[in-house]
């Protein structure tokens, strides 16, 4: 086929030893990334079956709380006779404070901090390496569903009522005004709440496309100030009792 | 030739049982680098129907075209544009066009085999 030197039918052997070795090389690891591609896609619907039969088992339970709480009201009842009426609504009211954020609370829980990115930026979409609310929302939404239970932003704490708004370069929270970096700070399980985050093609993941960089602390002890501002009810009123009942 | 269908064979073996293999980050590189390659082994062909075949010259392409085509790969990754499109039409059309030249040359080989034949 080739001239007949020795010396370039062993050169041209070695080259098709290496080519067909690549070739081989490269067929097979197509075919196991591929493969690991749809094991992986196996394993997200597993796991999604498996939180749908959790959530359901939530559910029941809460059904359950709900139960109790009906009792907790009856035995309330009866003790609002006794002498126990003060400690019950004190009890109450602690409850409600700590609900309504209006009480300094302190537990384990996480700190993360989002700074804007400093990669260079894509002319014409430099927006999205921006923090914006949005992303916010969604950190602190993520943080809410793995329990968190006192959060702040920025040492401004977060209620019911709380606004967290982008306002020109800077946000809007319980209409102060805070700029870059944020630190949420939350109380709650920690490492539920690192895990929440960092979970893959989650928030953290997210964010960190667009270079947002985002770093979780977990802390054994945080303060979360109490509200210091004042909430105003121009329109909700609260249901008499006879209302209540009707 | 049966050292050459060997050392296909041994390759071919030795690339699906040795236990290794290559991340989805770097297919895309070993990819364009076969591409190169196999350019490379078509112009051989050609070269030696046309009795220019040099082994230097063709050691020397199949290594740097391939070695060139990763780099550009790479380089391509770091500008964000895809170079590796360059390569893949450069060796896409080469190929297709010394795959012609090759049938052209084994049709003259086959008609002039069957005139004297059939002198």
């Amino acid at each position: 086929m080739f001239k007949n030197d020795k010396k370039v039918k062993y050169v041209i052997a070695i080259v098709c030893l290496v080519f067909s070795f690549l070739i081989a090389l490269q067929l097979k690891s197509v075919q196991i990334n591929v493969d690991n591609g749809t094991a992986l896609g196996e394993r997200t619907e597993w796991l999604e079956e498996q939180l749908t039969l959790e959530r359901q088992k939530a559910e029941s339970l809460s059904a359950q709380i709900e139960e109790y709480q009906e009792d907790l009201l009856l035995i309330e009842n009866e003790s609002v006779e006794t002498e126990g009426y003060l400690k019950v609504l004190t009890k109450r009211l602690e409850r409600a404070e700590m609900l309504g954020g209006l009480t300094q609370v302190h537990g384990p829980g996480v700190e993360v901090t989002i700074e804007d990115s400093t990669s260079k930026i894509d002319a014409g979409n430099a927006g999205a390496y921006l923090i914006h609310d949005i992303d916010l929302l969604r950190v602190i939404n993520e943080l809410r569903d793995a329990g968190a239970e006192a959060i702040d932003l920025n040492g401004e704490r977060l209620l019911a009522t709380s606004e967290i708004r982008c306002a020109g370069s800077t946000l809007s929270v319980n209409n102060a005004r805070y700029s870059q970096p944020y630190v949420i700070r939350a109380i709650g399980d920690p490492t539920t709440l690192e895990n929440a985050l960092s979970m893959r093609n989650g928030v953290v993941d997210v964010l960190g496309l667009y270079g947002i960089k985002t770093s979780i602390v977990k802390k054994d002890e945080l303060l979360i100030e109490a509200f210091d501002g004042e909430v105003q009810f121009k329109y909700a009123q609260m249901l008499t009792a006879e209302e209540e009942t009707e | 030739m049966i050292l050459l269908i060997i050392s296909v064979v041994v390759g071919a073996a030795l690339g699906f049982l040795l236990p290794l293999h290559i991340s989805a980050e770097y297919t895309p590189y070993v990819a364009v680098g076969i591409l190169a390659a196999i350019d490379s082994v078509f112009g051989g062909l050609v070269a030696n129907y046309r009795k220019m075949f040099d082994i230097q010259v063709f050691l020397s392409g199949f290594l740097c075209n391939a070695c060139m085509a990763v780099l550009f790969t790479a380089f391509g990754n770091l500008l964000d544009v895809d170079l590796y499109l360059a390569a893949v039409v450069v060796f896409g059309t080469r190929l297709f066009q010394n795959l012609a030249t090759i049938r052209r040359y084994m049709i003259n080989d086959w008609v002039t085999k069957r005139e004297r034949k059939s002198e």
